[in-house]
């Protein structure tokens, strides 16, 4: 065991972690912020999306000791102190881009990494873009709306609810 | 996964000397190892992070013009700065999704030598020289067949030297589920002759594909790329029979030397 410390959100936060615990785990389990979901625990399905240093990762394939001394921005960290949705988190209520929401976490980290460095992005960009987030519900459609409402686009010609 | 001590070198020299323990592996992204790990395919009892090792990253261009690209460097870092090799930056920015990309490392796609990866199609299609702790191994000596390469036990890729072509292009045709390549041809072409590098079809790993490179040495044209190879030796499993995936190499190298030249 050693002492892991990182920024999360804006707020220096510490526990003991072994080699093996990952990134994922240590958030869930140590810190209790458990918005981080764990989908496949095989980096595919992109449910554990946070950003390390400014950058989408899966923690869920990051080792913990790996991101020690760096800052994380979970979900939590998305809506205001108040409890207020971002814009992208509005988006995902207002476009459906949600339905049982086990992928929202990791869908809004993505998009919000995708935001950052093309704040308007196309359709074919946003889709792949979202290659390593997986949604069984929704079909993806609002997902995508969701997402380039966001961006300030007009998504009335994007097809239906 | 099994509990393992962690280490984080910033000298090449100390992680050599780290990865000096039996039981010890060298960590780069972690997005093959980690998953592996997982499985209890492998269970090293010492993981030795090459990450923290910042003469290991980055992008130069060496005195012979060769683009040199540090072993622990990014797919992201190589998509958005190998602006000289744009083949190469394209592959780059194909592998998986942005967040694999933003852990995965040339030096560890080159280390594992997945059947089915990228890069190894794109280093034998440039003939690059991969550095290491030790020496320096030219790419046509380097891959041995499926996840087999020349590296001994805690050898360790520092850098990898790419020359680059007059024209390049790296074809891959996606396998949806993996985003790994269910084939992919690397088609690079030098003032000495044409370079045709195979991932994803043959049971021997990534391979030169020597008749298209004597066709396209002469006349570097898509309608110059012979019939597809012979079916034998090439992968059938669930995604493709062995004859799809030899019909595919043919068609990825045309498209390929279509979108190069
Ligand atoms: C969802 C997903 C999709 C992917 N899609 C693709 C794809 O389309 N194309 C593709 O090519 N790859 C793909 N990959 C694999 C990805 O590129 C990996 O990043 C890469 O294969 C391994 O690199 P790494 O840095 O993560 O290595 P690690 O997982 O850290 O290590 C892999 C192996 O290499 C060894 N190693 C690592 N670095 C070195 C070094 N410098 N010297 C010596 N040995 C070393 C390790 O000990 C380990 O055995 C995908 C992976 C995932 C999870
Ligand atoms: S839980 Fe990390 S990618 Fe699925
Ligand atoms: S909303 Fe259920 S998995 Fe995406």
């Amino acid at each position: 065991m050693s002492q892991v410390t990182m920024t999360v959100n804006g707020k220096e936060m510490s526990s003991d972690a072994e080699g093996r615990t990952l990134l994922s785990q240590f958030l869930r389990e140590n810190l209790g912020m458990t918005g981080t979901h764990v989908g496949c625990d095989t980096s595919q399905c992109g449910a554990c999306v946070v950003h390390v240093d400014g950058v989408a990762v899966k923690s869920c394939t990051m080792l913990a000791m790996e991101a020690d001394g760096a800052a994380v921005s979970t979900i939590e960290g998305q809506a205001a102190d108040d409890g207020t949705l971002n814009t992208l988190q509005q988006a995902f209520q207002d476009h459906h881009g949600l339905q049982c929401g086990f992928c929202t976490p990791g869908m809004i980290m993505s998009a919000a990494d995708l935001l950052k460095t093309n704040p308007k992005p196309s359709e074919a960009e946003v889709r792949h873009h979202l290659e390593g987030n997986i949604c069984r519900c929704t079909g993806y459609h609002n997902i995508v709306k969701a997402i380039m409402a966001a961006s300030g686009q007009d998504v009335s010609s994007i097809a239906a609810e | 996964m099994y509990n393992f001590e962690f280490e984080k070198p910033s000298s090449i020299a100390d992680a050599v000397a780290a990865l000096g323990d039996e039981e010890a592996t060298a960590l780069s992204g972690g997005q093959t190892l980690l998953p592996t790990m997982k499985q209890r395919l492998a269970s090293p009892t010492k993981v030795v992070s090459l990450l923290g090792i910042s003469e290991m990253q980055g992008i130069c261009t060496g005195d012979d013009g060769a683009l040199c690209i540090g072993g622990a460097t990014s797919h992201a870092d190589v998509a958005a700065g190998a602006s000289a090799y744009p083949g190469l930056a394209a592959l780059a920015g194909g592998i998986g999704d942005p967040a694999v990309r933003a852990r995965g490392t040339v030096g560890g796609s080159l280390a594992n030598n997945d059947p089915a990866a990228c890069y190894p199609a794109g280093a034998l299609a440039s003939g690059a020289t991969i550095v290491t702790n030790a020496r320096e191994i030219a790419a046509d000596d380097y891959f041995q067949g499926m996840f087999t390469t020349a590296l001994d036990e805690s050898e360790i890729i520092t850098e990898v030297r790419f020359p680059v072509p007059q024209a390049s292009n790296y074809q891959k045709f996606e396998q949806p589920a993996s985003r790994f390549a269910l084939v992919g041809v690397f088609v690079a072409k030098y003032a000495d002759g044409v370079r045709v590098a195979v991932t994803g079809a043959s049971e021997e790993g990534v391979h030169r594909w020597t008749a298209a490179e004597e066709a396209l040495s002469a006349n570097f044209s898509a309608d110059a790329v012979p019939a597809a190879p012979g079916a034998d030796g090439m992968i059938a499993d669930l995604h493709g029979t062995a004859a799809y995936r030899a019909h595919l190499v043919a068609v990825l190298t045309k498209r390929a030397v279509a979108a190069a030249s």
